[in-house]
């Protein structure tokens, strides 16, 4: 296991080094979903309306959201709305935007197909018990959606963390950032780092999302 | 907007898209080899194959794909497995989608009611037959719109092969900005070209869904 560069791994502080590295991604990931969950709870809603001008502006929205590749949207944010309006923005920043941009996105189609499902019967007893719309949705359709859309949110977090490994393309230093610079400090010594420190950074991927989507797959059977 | 430049940079952009195209469909189409192979060996309950079928889809949907391509680009050379740049890019993409169309083809095998195996079986069917002639063809069309939603998130996935240093249409944009500088004109042409490679499979693709629920048996 010597010259697989193993024994880099642990040399100083390689290994805290790729865990911050993975904090980062696991944060700026977070933060991405908990703006996501909020924004996309506004956008499902406004999509299950009737006006046609929300719903063209939404079917758009979602269509570019759906054939844009994340790192497109990622350059034209972070290289190209900087050049055109001449503001500032961070890479961290941008990715947020991005990250949620899309999350949105995905999050108010979830929200759309969960509100929906809910069989009209529900919409009709609340009427007639005298609920006013907002009373119904609140206290009527609210809860049900909830509660189909937490495992699919879920899922949500673990394509976010997976997705986050892009940020490294604008110079964020996320875990896979840490792993190169490791490997090309390390090149004289140990010229096959590569092999077991991105085998390493291979596993901390799946140690985070395996457990999240399973806990999917938990909630989904359990509550369906 | 400086349309002299776009106009200069387009061969450039459609040689790149070319490169994206062939790579990403021969991902595609490895992957739904390795997803129907995958799903088969979950779903028959296989001896052996079965929990290696299991690790590799958990392994693969569990991780993003850049990490997967910078281990088959970077890592196995280390272990005397040289893999070039456009074969590491349609296995990786192969990899990832199999593992994907392995669960949507699985969950569409699974919702099938027994009752179709059932009654196949008391036809004097054998567990083959079955699969082949009841249960594949209902499963395949049931799991279409999960199909089209992975073919065009592999399609979009291409776009962090400029990392293994491929050619693509990120390549190119990331390229020409760092040597001219007219991220305006770059930016647009990119975002143009990823329209003219998906947006016919998004349409296409919900013209196909539409079709085939026409097409959905019983109720």
């Amino acid at each position: 296991m010597q010259n697989l560069g193993i024994d880099v791994l642990f040399k100083g502080t390689n290994f805290i080094r790729l865990l911050a590295g993975l904090f980062t991604a696991i944060r700026i990931s977070l933060i991405s979903v908990t703006l996501s969950i909020l924004l996309g709870l506004a956008v499902g809603m406004l999509m299950t309306s009737r006006n046609k001008i929300w719903k063209t502006i939404f079917r758009i929205y979602l269509e570019i959201v759906r054939i844009m590749p994340q790192m497109v949207l990622l350059f034209v944010v972070y290289f190209g709305s900087t050049r055109v309006f001449g503001w500032n923005l961070s890479s961290e920043a941008s990715a947020v935007v991005v990250f949620t941009f899309w999350g949105a996105a995905e999050m108010g189609d979830l929200v759309r197909g969960a509100i929906i499902s809910i069989p009209k019967i529900q919409y009709e007893s609340a009427a007639a018990l005298g609920l006013l719309p907002v009373q119904t949705c609140l206290y009527v359709i609210l809860p049900q959606t909830v509660r189909r859309l937490i495992p699919l949110s879920i899922n949500l977090i673990t394509r976010m963390i997976k997705t986050t490994s892009l940020v490294m393309m604008i110079g964020i230093v996320e875990v896979l950032k840490v792993a190169q610079q490791i490997i090309e400090a390390n090149r004289r010594t140990s010229p096959n780092a590569a092999f077991g420190i991105f085998a390493v950074v291979f596993l901390l991927y799946f140690i985070i999302c395996w457990p999240i989507s399973r806990l999917a797959v938990y909630l989904e059977r359990r509550w369906s | 907007m400086d349309f002299e430049v776009i106009l200069s940079y387009l061969p450039l952009y459609e040689e790149a898209l070319l490169l994206t195209m062939r790579i990403g469909w021969l991902g595609v189409g490895l992957a739904l080899i390795f997803g129907l192979l995958g799903a088969a060996v979950v779903h028959l309950r296989l001896p052996v194959l079965r929990p290696l079928a299991v690790c590799y889809i958990e392994l693969f949907r569990n991780t993003p794909l850049l990490v997967q391509l910078f281990f088959l680009y970077f890592a196995l050379p280390k272990i005397g497995l040289h893999v070039p740049p456009d074969t590491c890019g349609t296995l990786g993409l192969g990899l990832l989608g199999g593992a994907y169309m392995a669960e949507t083809f699985r969950s569409g095998l699974d919702n099938l009611p027994v009752i179709q195996s059932e009654s196949a079986q008391s036809l004097g069917m054998n567990r083959m037959q079955t699969f082949r002639y009841v249960i594949l063809p209902q499963a395949v069309s049931s799991s279409v719109p999960g199909i089209v939603a992975n073919i065009i998130f592999l399609l979009k996935e291409t776009s962090v092969f400029s990392t293994i240093s491929l050619m693509d249409l990120m390549f190119t944009a990331k390229d020409l900005i760092g040597m001219y500088a007219k991220t305006l004109e770059c930016l647009t042409l990119l975002v143009v070209f990823y329209l003219i490679m998906l947006l016919p499979v998004s349409l296409l693709g919900s013209f196909v869904e539409r079709r085939l629920r026409h097409a959905e048996f019983g109720d």
